[in-house]
């Protein structure tokens, strides 16, 4: 596919190139900070949010905070791609209840969740559960709009020849609609990881007692903006970790 | 005039009987199907559809009767629209007939009948998310086939329709000429008595139309099965086909029933024989009028603005 390889990162160039921008990053943040161009308040030097990270690392704070935001994440993520599959399967059965619940859901998701978070702490309390509740409701949205179009786009071509076989129903989605859908079903669940890692660090932030938002947010509270960076340098890297495991994921299922 | 009971009751009386009709013999068996058994029986099967219109319907099919003995190669022809996929649907239990009754061999049919029928259609119907061999695999396992040997099976099938080093491919990775001869090989390995045939080969060109009929032909000789094949290409019909059904314009009925009396396989060189020509001519005498009104309600339905393919 002539797309494929015009969105194919791994080559020798592009690859290089992403390593040079990684690079450029760091050598403008040491040019800003070391050259005296920004207060060393506002942005630390690299070598000063590096000591700050080694000791997040050591203290034990580091993996006390991940702990608690990563099994949010995850709790948030299964709470909106199961029912989100499950409902997406269900509505895609006929063409009247895609035609009502399609524009309901796709509705929903363009009004912007986080107005209601107050709510969800109301609801919730302050611990991890407002996080997870307001994650998950807030990732189910991307998962069930995909796979309502994944599963409903089934060609009724393979459906008919699968019947003709003697497909049972469990048959049928195993071997036709899932597999069918299994690409538009991945952008989803690609997107409810970004929707859920964006929504239970902002929701750290903005009001709790654990985690690594709530760190961000204490530390930025407190001026003590070498750890403040510490930690967000410890997000971004995870981040783009979690970024190329799911491109290789996805790379994997794709098929020629 | 040895027409058989029920079937051609009123259809055979539309058909001006006078046309030269050369060794084709009208409204009779040939030798090899006339002991046979019944394996297909379609009686008075009529099919409505709803149409566009809310309270509008469609008569598709109008009380077709026909019957196909065991090993027989029936060929459907007819204008486009007339029902003819419609009939092979109904008699492969994807559609629901509206009335009627369609039996395979004593049983009737209530839906697919995977033991007893395999389907080819006019597109490839190979999962693309599957290999090859996977996908004869996934369809041996919706049949319930209890047989280990579906490997060897689906080999030999492979390799009689000369696509065995295809068998790890990918589906889109192959032509759609080479799509089509592994559908036929997935029919072949399925290994039902009958198959019907949907237009299989309508999306290929002209030539690997002709091989993949020559190769039909040398295949089915050896397996004996009963084929009941859809098409609207004459010449096709003439080449492969123990039977001819013509159907009218819809509302589809039987309008003529010939016999190709040529053993199978048949060489290509059956197609440069003066009979060949002569039968062909004959299909096409009885289809004119067929296409012509077929062309016309076509033109009404677009004045009225309710086209419906």
């Amino acid at each position: 596919m002539a797309e494929r390889s015009a969105l194919d990162s791994s080559g020798i160039v592009p690859r290089s190139i992403q390593v040079g921008f990684v690079a450029a990053v760091i050598g403008l943040w040491f040019f800003l900070t070391l050259g005296g161009h920004v207060h060393l308040l506002l942005l630390p030097d690299p070598v000063k949010v590096w000591y700050a990270m080694v000791q997040l690392a050591v203290s034990g704070q580091l993996w006390a905070a991940a702990k608690v935001t990563l099994l949010s994440i995850l709790k948030a993520y299964f709470t909106a791609v199961i029912p989100g599959l499950a409902i997406g399967f269900l509505v895609s059965r006929t063409l009247r209840s895609v035609q009502f619940f399609e524009p309901i859901f796709s509705g929903i998701f363009s009004v912007p969740l986080t107005l209601f978070f107050p709510l969800f702490i109301f609801f919730f309390g302050i611990g991890p559960n407002s996080k997870i509740a307001y994650g998950g409701l807030y990732a189910f949205f991307p998962v069930v709009i995909t796979s309502i179009a994944a599963f409903a786009n089934t060609d009724q071509l393979y459906i008919r020849a699968a019947q003709s076989m003697g497909a049972s129903q469990l048959q049928l989605f195993r071997r036709v609609y899932f597999p069918s859908a299994l690409p538009g079903i991945l952008t989803g669940l690609r997107i409810a990881t970004v929707v859920c890692v964006a929504s239970v660090l902002g929701g750290e932030t903005i009001s709790s007692t654990n985690g690594v938002g709530h760190a961000i947010a204490l530390q930025a509270e407190l001026m003590e903006t070498a750890r403040m960076y510490a930690w967000v340098v410890y997000v971004v890297v995870a981040v783009v970790a979690l970024n190329m495991a799911l491109s290789v994921i996805e790379t994997r299922t794709e098929r020629k | 005039m040895p027409m058989s009971a029920t079937q051609q009751r009123s259809q055979g009386q539309q058909f001006n009987r006078g046309r030269g009709a050369g060794d084709a013999v009208m409204d009779g068996k040939s030798k090899l199907a006339a002991d046979a058994p019944v394996a297909i029986a379609v009686e008075h099967v009529t099919q409505r559809f709803d149409g566009r219109r809310p309270g509008q319907q469609v008569l598709a099919l109008d009380d077709v009767s026909l019957e196909i003995r065991a090993g027989e190669f029936l060929c459907l022809l007819g204008p486009s629209g007339c029902g003819k996929s419609t009939l092979l649907n109904i008699i492969g239990g994807l559609n629901r007939q509206t009335s009627g009754t369609v039996r395979i061999g004593d049983t009737v049919v209530r839906g697919p009948t995977p033991s007893q029928v395999a389907f080819v259609f006019q597109e490839s119907t190979l999962f693309p998310w599957y290999t090859v061999l996977e996908n004869f695999k996934v369809s041996s396992d919706f049949q319930r086939s209890q047989a280990s040997t579906w490997n060897d099976r689906a080999m030999s099938a492979l390799r009689s329709v000369g696509m065995e080093n295809f068998a790890n491919h990918y589906p889109n990775q192959l032509s759609i000429g080479m799509k089509q001869r592994i559908n036929l090989a997935r029919g072949i390995f399925l290994d039902t008595p009958i198959i019907l045939m949907d237009e299989p080969f309508a999306a290929l060109d002209e030539q690997t139309r002709m091989v993949l009929g020559e190769d039909l032909s040398v295949l089915l000789a050896r397996t004996g099965k009963t084929i009941v094949f859809v098409t609207h290409s004459l010449a096709e019909a003439v080449f492969l086909a123990d039977r001819i059904v013509v159907m009218t314009a819809r509302p589809g009925r039987i309008k003529a029933t010939l016999t190709v009396e040529e053993p199978h396989p048949r060489s290509p060189d059956f197609m440069l024989a003066p009979r060949f020509s002569e039968i062909r001519n004959e299909l096409f005498a009885i289809l004119r009028d067929e296409i012509r009104q077929t062309v016309a309600a076509m033109r009404e339905a677009r004045d009225e603005g309710v086209v419906d393919g």
